[in-house]
């Protein structure tokens, strides 16, 4: 120890969270008591796709999907055991949970209750941006007027009930992970801010001396990407153009008020499959833009795991991520400062050059009538779908280097990855079976006559336009489960199905040669054929990741095929409907929510069932080797994953694939 | 060019296609497209195979135009809601634009007709337009007839064109307009007379208010009293599909167009002209303007494809052969 050690003052950390939550409530609890007894101070909850997108457990679309990515919560009990021993007036909670924010929370509260905790006393997030659902996330349900108001409701209640709370984080996090530039990241999260704070305003359920707590109460959940520096411009570029508008726009004078509160999670777009564990200094690098800054510092952290792109994080995964964070706050003397950027010219510069390009982009929205329009006419999916597209190409081209996937490939076999568990976490494939037998126990035993009661004020509020919350709590006193409060609101509000954005002007793309030769082959092909090459790309199941999907669709259109592409979350039986009806030559589906084996069986066997087996089939996404052969043995044609990032390399395989299966030699391999 | 691996037989899939069989009516349609000599062969059986008296005298052709994202998806899947409550059975052909540079296409249209995708009364087929113009696809008119064939209700959605050409009227029983709120330009360009008239006018997107009731009661303004007594008289309606309302006023209106047709006793006349333009622009494209002086010029033509109907593609091949025969002399 060196002798001039002395005390000095160390600003608080901020608050550090695993996102988190699988198979069960009960599994998921013993995971969080876990991981706070490693020194995690807040909690994360990971819910599942089926819960995220209200169907309970034993819906048909809920197939393969419960307690996968997430903890299943059907119902109280649900909830009650999730939060078993974590005393709720002491606990930060951060739900990542959105069309049903508002029913989570509901259950949150009835939860608290049980506790003996009243809601003022409770602290935490509900994410509640659905924004950015249709343009990157995937788990909207209601169409965005409807879903507004949900947002606008839980906000006012909180804020009326629950002081403490934070009602909505606004994500610009997602958006980066579709594509997004820190400009339209900016641009995007303001704008949607804009979008919900207006809505608000004018909903009246606030009186105008409490808006400013609106305006406070607003958070926001931002990305960092590996370009660290201009992240941490990015993050600076935040502050300030949120200050402002807080004053300007909503005339906010408390300073305090106008704080930019955000938390993060570090961009995992750019973690890799091949060689992880380089992903490590990727994730440390980027929580250094978001901590560097004092004044732009984040106030709660989740990090990824270094097996990010190879599946679910085991425990030890995650421990290794919080670990990350602990060494950077309490070893490092980054706490011990004030804001070390504070006058540099240089970042001063780049911050305006980011704050300049965000203005500009949001007057584009503007003039498109706002975030919400801008969303439904598909304009601000296409500036995502456009940017996600020049990265590929970019990294194709080798003009965006990625160490260990289109330079330093060369590798020795890794450690990490040859245990007999691939590395990954597996969700016990009883995990479904025993959450719908607990979901039926738990149905039979309620009082079935408060329940009705319960749905039916529900449906009432909806349609009246009175705040949904205080049905929504009364539903979940009385043992109303996830779907049954979603089948209702969408019997009043409908559903919805967001634009994809992927018709984009391709000019400019694909002038390499070896695109060229793509082209001939598909043309020639389609002659051989008698008609142009057809292809249906197709997204079965829950799963919301739709960058997959986009890129090959756009892809295969520049290298001349016709593609039928109709969004995210079809059943298998919609996709071979539509294989059927559009004649096409291969259908490609995408999967990488941990679904792949029972969504694809199914295809298949709806494939045969109609006579249309000689149809290929193959396979992108999350898909681990051992699953790989399983899906091939049942006739799949092909398997891609994240490491298989040459894409002009999947198209001359779509061409050889298609001719094999029609009695026509194999082009040699392009690229 | 490869033989057909396992070439249908275009007689008894006629057969299955006309009792409205799902898998039949992808793979006629499928051989429709194959432009191998073997499968055109094949097709042409097919063509002449199918119910005359389904292909041109009954059903409904309907075609729905209008500038991109008007909403025409959006408003087929309103109607194809409508039509099925009514008990009619639905065929659709969705165009597409294709890419000029790669031929490659991306076919989005089924993403807001999807509400009713799981119903096996309605059928869905994309196109890409392939270099046509018009916002249509050589490959519509064919095609149209495997679903009049098999369907109470053909529609045919055209790519987003722009507000002057409305190609699709040369091919529909129907023709149905999908204007967006505050497009002057339609407005300007049926005044000009530079825009056909449609059939049936809708202004979308009425849920929007103020900006789509203005640009109904132009559209209103432009049209004017029919000429003569018992001529057709174009209504212009306001719907929108997201809402809901409107629609089926809509389908109303379209389906009075229908009404007045057969009352004329036009349609099987319409449906052979149709066939017959579809044969001449063939040929056109084919030989050029001295092709079609060679055969006799195009109004003679015309008439006489109308007079004596065939199936489209043996009337083509056996035009297009005196062409190549007298040439060769
Ligand atoms: C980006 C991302 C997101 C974005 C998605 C944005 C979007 N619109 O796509 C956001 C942030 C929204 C997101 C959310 C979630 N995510 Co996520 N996400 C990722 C991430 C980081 C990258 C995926 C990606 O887009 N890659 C870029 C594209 C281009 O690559 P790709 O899809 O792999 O496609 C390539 C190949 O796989 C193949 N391919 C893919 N599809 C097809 C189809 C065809 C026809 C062909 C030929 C080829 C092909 O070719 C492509 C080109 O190389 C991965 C981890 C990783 N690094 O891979 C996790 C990951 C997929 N997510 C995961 C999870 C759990 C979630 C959530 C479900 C979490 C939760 N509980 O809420 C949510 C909810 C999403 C939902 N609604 O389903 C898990 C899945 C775990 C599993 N399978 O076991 C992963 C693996 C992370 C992890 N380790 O936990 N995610
Ligand atoms: N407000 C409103 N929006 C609508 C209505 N109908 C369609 N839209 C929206 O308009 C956009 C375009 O709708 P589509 O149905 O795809 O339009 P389209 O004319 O088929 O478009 P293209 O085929 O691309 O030319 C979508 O974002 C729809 O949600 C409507 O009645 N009201
Ligand atoms: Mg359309």
């Amino acid at each position: 120890m060196s002798s001039d050690r002395k005390e000095v003052k160390r600003d608080r950390p901020w608050l550090m969270r695993t996102y988190s939550g699988h198979s069960s409530a009960k599994a998921s609890n013993e995971l969080y008591r876990t991981n706070l007894s490693k020194g995690q101070t807040g909690l994360s909850v990971a819910f599942d796709l089926p819960t995220q997108t209200g169907y309970d457990a034993d819906h048909p679309l809920a197939h393969g999907e419960v307690g996968k990515v997430g903890v299943p919560i059907g119902h109280i009990g649900d909830m009650e055991a999730l939060f078993d021993q974590i005393p709720l007036d002491k606990m930060n909670t951060s739900m990542t949970i959105n069309a049903t924010a508002a029913w989570l929370l509901s259950l949150y509260i009835a939860v608290a209750e049980r506790q003996g905790v009243a809601p003022s006393q409770l602290q935490g997030t509900t994410q509640n941006d659905i924004i950015k659902e249709y343009l990157s996330r995937g788990t909207y349900i209601f169409p965005p007027e409807p879903s507004v108001r949900l947002t606008t409701d839980i906000i006012s209640y909180t804020v009326n009930h629950i002081p403490k709370w934070n009602p909505t984080n606004i994500c610009s996090y997602h958006l980066q992970e579709a594509g997004a530039t820190p400009t339209q990241e900016l641009a995007y999260a303001l704008s949607t801010a804009i979008s919900v704070l207006d809505a608000i305003r004018d909903a009246g359920q606030i009186d105008g001396d409490a808006f400013a707590n609106v305006v406070g109460r607003t958070s926001f959940f931002v990305n960092a990407g590996i370009r660290f520096v201009e992240e941490c411009c990015k993050m600076r570029a935040f502050v300030g153009m949120w200050d402002r508008i807080a004053k300007e726009r909503y005339g906010v004078q408390d300073p305090k008020l106008r704080r930019f509160r955000y938390g993060i999670q570090v961009n995992s777009l750019g973690l890799t499959e091949s060689q992880p564990e380089n992903n490590v200094q990727r994730i440390v690098l980027e929580m250094l833009a978001v901590t560097l800054s004092k004044n732009a510092r984040a106030r709660a952290i989740q990090l990824p795991a270094w097996n990010e792109a190879l599946g679910l994080p085991r425990p030890w995964d995650q421990q290794w991520a919080l670990r990350m964070q602990q060494v950077l706050a309490i070893e490092t003397d980054l706490l011990e400062y004030g804001d070390i950027l504070d006058g540099s010219p240089i970042i001063d510069a780049k911050v305006r050059e980011l704050v300049q390009g965000a203005e500009e982009e949001m007057r584009r929205v503007k003039e498109e009538g706002g975030m919400v329009q801008a969303v439904e006419t598909g304009y601000v999916k296409r500036q995502l779908v456009t940017s996600h597209t020049d990265r590929m190409r970019a990294i194709e081209a080798g003009d965006l280097k990625i160490i260990g996937v289109n330079c330093f490939t060369e590798t020795t076999e890794s450690p990490l990855t040859s245990g007999t568990d691939s590395g990954i976490m597996k969700v016990d494939a009883t995990a479904e079976r025993e959450q719908i037998e607990r979901l039926q126990a738990f149905r039979a035993e309620r009082n079935s006559k408060e329940a009705k009661s319960a749905i039916a004020q529900l449906g009432d509020a909806a349609r009246s336009g009175i705040n949904i919350m205080d049905a929504s709590i009364r539903c979940a006193q009385v043992g109303v489960t996830t779907g049954e409060w979603s089948n209702e609101l969408r019997g009043v509000f409908g559903e919805y199905r967001a634009p994809t954005g992927i018709d984009i002007s391709t000019h400019g793309m694909g002038q390499s040669e070896t695109v060229a030769t793509l082209r001939e082959r598909t043309l020639k092909t389609g002659e051989e054929l008698g008609r142009p090459l057809k292809i249906l790309v197709g997204k079965p199941g829950l799963d919301g990741h739709s960058n997959g999907a986009e890129q090959i669709a756009v892809k295969a259109r520049d290298v001349g095929f016709e593609v039928v592409y109709e969004g995210i979350r079809l059943t298998p039986e919609q996709i071979v409907k539509a294989a059927e009806e559009e004649g096409v030559h291969l259908i490609g589906l995408s999967v990488l929510s941990g679904s792949h084996l029972e969504l694809v069986e199914d295809a298949l066997a709806r494939l045969a069932e109609i006579g249309l087996s000689e149809v290929p089939v193959i396979v992108g996404g999350i898909v681990p080797t051992e699953d790989e052969k399983d899906l091939k043995a049942h006739g799949v044609a092909a398997v891609y994953t994240p490491k298989d990032s040459d894409m002009n390399r999947i198209m001359s395989d779509l061409v050889n694939i298609i001719r094999e299966s029609n009695g026509l030699e194999r082009f040699e391999d392009a690229a | 060019m490869l033989a057909l691996r396992t070439p249908p037989d275009p007689e008894s899939l006629a057969a299955s296609v006309s009792d409205q069989d799902r898998s039949a009516v992808a793979k006629a349609l499928n051989l429709l497209d194959d432009k191998r000599p073997e499968a055109r062969k094949l097709a042409a059986r097919l063509l002449a195979t199918l119910p005359k008296e389904r292909l041109y005298g009954s059903g409904h052709l309907i075609g729905l135009t209008g500038p991109p994202g008007a909403g025409k998806s959006s408003l087929t899947a309103a109607l194809v809601r409508v039509w099925r409550n009514r008990g009619l059975a639905v065929g659709i052909l969705a165009v597409d634009p294709s890419s000029p540079i790669s031929g490659g296409a991306l076919l989005g249209d089924r993403l807001r007709m999807l509400s009713s995708d799981l119903d096996d009364k309605v059928f869905i087929r994309s196109l890409a337009c392939r270099g046509e113009f018009g916002g249509l696809s050589a490959e519509v008119w064919p095609m149209s007839l495997v679903m009049l064939a098999a369907f109470d209700i053909v529609l045919v959605e055209t790519v987003g064109v722009g507000q002057k050409e409305i190609d699709v009227s040369k091919l529909t029983d129907t023709t149905c307009f999908v204007a967006q709120p505050a497009s002057g330009d339609s407005i300007q360009f049926l005044k000009a007379g530079i825009m056909e008239i449609p059939h049936v006018l809708v202004v979308n997107k009425a849920d929007v208010g103020l900006a789509a009731r203005k640009t109904l009661s132009e559209l209103r303004g432009t049209l004017k009293p029919p000429a003569h007594a018992g001529d057709w008289q174009v209504p212009a309606l306001a719907a929108s599909a997201t809402k809901g309302t409107g629609i089926e006023a809509l389908a109303d209106s379209i389906e009075a167009h229908r009404a007045w047709l057969t009352a004329q006793g036009m349609l099987p006349t319409i449906r052979k002209r149709f066939q017959a333009e579809w044969i001449v622009k063939r040929l056109l494209e084919e030989f050029g303007r001295f092709g079609i002086e060679t055969l006799g010029g195009e109004s003679r033509l015309l008439d006489s494809l109308v007079e004596i109907p065939g199936s489209p593609f043996e009337q083509y091949e056996s035009l297009r052969n005196r062409f190549l025969t007298n040439r060769g002399q």
